[in-house]
């Protein structure tokens, strides 16, 4: 296998990328770009009555980093609550992808931030105010600093 | 193994690799001392290498100064001539906005001793407007330096008009050639230039070697301050089974150009038009008939660079993109990632350009090479496709 500058998991998410495909009943979209590079992501979610994701897809123009992010990001959000799925930081992607190069880390940022997005879009759909995911993550945020 | 990013670095033609041995070896003498027979032999085949370099480009042996590459080249002509006091009084400096780093930056540095810069717009095909040329020299002007052939795309420069326009101006004229000596015919003549530089790696010789070809009227100051190697212009002990590489290089490329370039040159058109032929969101780069033998550039909408990049190596096929995400991976930052200056110089669209990618051709790709990339390229570009957020199936 050709490793280069990706560990081998993240050249194993990039050549076999997990949920990589759009749901056509998705209940949560979120679409982010990160305009340093061009890369962009767009999340599907399928989330339960009872806020369980039931099933996710990802679509992703992007490098390397920029899929297995997506792959990854997918496989961890599976089966989660909407609350566990906000505890999600871009961190633990770049963790259980071994690593990405330190020019590429804004690869697993743009996954956090799809994810983030996708839930606004749920709530809104769901009748609620999408800030309530922003306030979410403050008080997440806050708990880590405690 | 299908090696195309040879505008990156040639392998080593074997007749070259067995000719520097010896000087890695047992002829170990240094050339400034020639008065024993070791430093002598050394001395001597130095001396046969600038003969090989120098009929390679129409130059006598006398103009041309060995480098370590072909930026340190650049470097020594262009900071050579601004450091000499013969030209103290110009300040103007032209270039086009599809050089080299070692050419643009080297300027961005003399901006702050006070020289302005112009840099020459390309069109959509990467050749700069001749007219454009014409208004921008003024009395101030010191220096032309504009590329004989984009490593990028391919395209390749009216050099000879180039050195015309700059001979009747009175101006200066370098040439950074890097990409073009032993891919093209290069005459210091034909070009009417007073500077140009090459380097090995480019044409069969061994990687870490350069020279720049001086013209006896052009004074430069030299960049090391030490003694007196290369007629002054070079200090530093030569790298002598790098020069002797890269005089063998020469002499094969001098010998055997003409037969290699015809074949580079019907490989390049039929990948070229078969990648043409296989999607219309597939957009060919660089002029397509003045540009480089065996060179094929091409963006791709709704896809990447870097992940085509990758899928072709998984394929063992190594070419080149110019996509921001495939530069400077290794950078510290994410602000260190850009899209290629060429690309965007050419009018490719930012976030459209990063589904560049370049294959360079050498004398060794075969057809069967070629089919092959020709065979896995619908697979690659249909799975990212898939995969992009802004493909949609038709």
């Amino acid at each position: 296998m050709a490793k280069g500058p990706y560990s081998d998991k993240v050249m194993e998410h990039f050549m076999n990328p997990r949920n990589m495909g759009e749901i056509n009943d998705a209940n949560g979209v979120g679409e982010v770009g990160n305009p340093a590079c061009g890369d962009v992501m767009k999340l599907y979610l399928k989330i339960s009555d009872d806020g369980i994701v039931e099933d996710v897809k990802f679509k992703t123009f992007g490098c390397g980093a920029a899929i297995a992010s997506s792959s990854m990001a997918t496989e961890l959000l599976k089966g989660k609550t909407v609350e566990q799925i906000l505890e999600l930081t871009n961190n633990a992607i770049v963790e259980a992808l071994d690593g990405l190069p330190p020019a590429k880390i804004h690869c697993s940022v743009m996954a956090e931030e799809a994810i983030e997005a996708a839930l606004k879009d749920y709530y809104v759909r769901v009748g609620k105010d999408p800030k309530i995911v922003d306030e979410m993550k403050a008080k997440i945020k806050d708990k880590v600093k405690h | 193994m299908i090696y195309l990013d040879n505008v990156a670095g040639t392998k080593p033609d074997e007749r070259v690799v067995e000719k520097m041995i010896p000087f890695l070896k047992e002829k170990y003498g240094n050339p400034s001392a020639h008065f024993y027979p070791l430093g002598r032999e050394a001395f001597e085949a130095v001396n046969e290498a600038r003969e090989h370099v120098a009929n390679l480009i129409d130059a006598t042996p006398d103009e041309i100064v060995f480098t370590s590459c072909g930026t340190e080249s650049n470097n020594m002509a262009i900071k050579g001539l601004a450091l000499n006091d013969n030209y103290k009084d110009k300040k103007h400096i032209i270039i086009s906005e599809i050089e080299h780093f070692s050419v643009q930056n080297t300027c961005i540095k003399l901006l702050n001793e006070g020289y302005k810069i112009t840099k020459l717009k390309v069109d959509n095909n990467g050749q700069i407007n001749l007219d454009d040329l014409k208004k921008s020299i003024t009395d101030d002007t010191l220096l032309v330096s504009i590329m004989s052939a984009n490593p990028e795309i391919g395209t390749i420069q009216d050099s000879a008009a180039i050195g015309q326009i700059c001979k009747e101006k009175g101006v200066i004229y370098h040439v950074d050639a890097v990409a073009s000596v032993g891919h093209q015919k290069v005459s210091v003549k034909d070009f009417n230039c007073d500077l140009l530089s090459l380097a090995g790696q480019n044409f069969y010789g061994p990687r870490g070697t350069g020279a720049l070809y001086v013209n006896k009227e052009v004074k430069l100051t030299p960049l090391f301050d030490g003694g007196f190697q290369e007629n002054g212009y070079r200090s530093g002990s030569e790298n002598v089974a790098g020069i002797v590489g890269l005089g063998e290089a020469a002499r094969i490329a001098k010998d055997e150009m003409d037969t290699y370039i015809p074949k580079m040159q019907a490989l390049g058109k039929k990948l070229m038009a078969s990648l043409e032929g296989m999607f219309d969101f597939l957009h060919i780069t660089g002029d397509k008939s003045k540009r480089l033998p065996g060179h094929v550039s091409f963006w791709i909408e709704y896809i990447e660079g870097e992940s085509l990049l990758l899928w072709y190596s998984l394929n063992n096929i190594y070419g080149a993109s110019g996509s921001a995400c495939s530069s400077n991976i290794l950078a510290e930052d994410e602000d260190d990632l850009a899209a290629s200056h060429v690309l965007t110089a050419v009018g490719v669209p930012n976030d459209i350009c990063a589904g560049s990618m370049t294959f360079s051709m050498s004398k060794y790709i075969t057809e069967e090479d070629i089919d092959k990339v020709i065979e896995v390229t619908p697979t690659i570009v249909t799975r990212l496709c898939e995969m992009s957020p802004y493909y949609n199936k038709k």
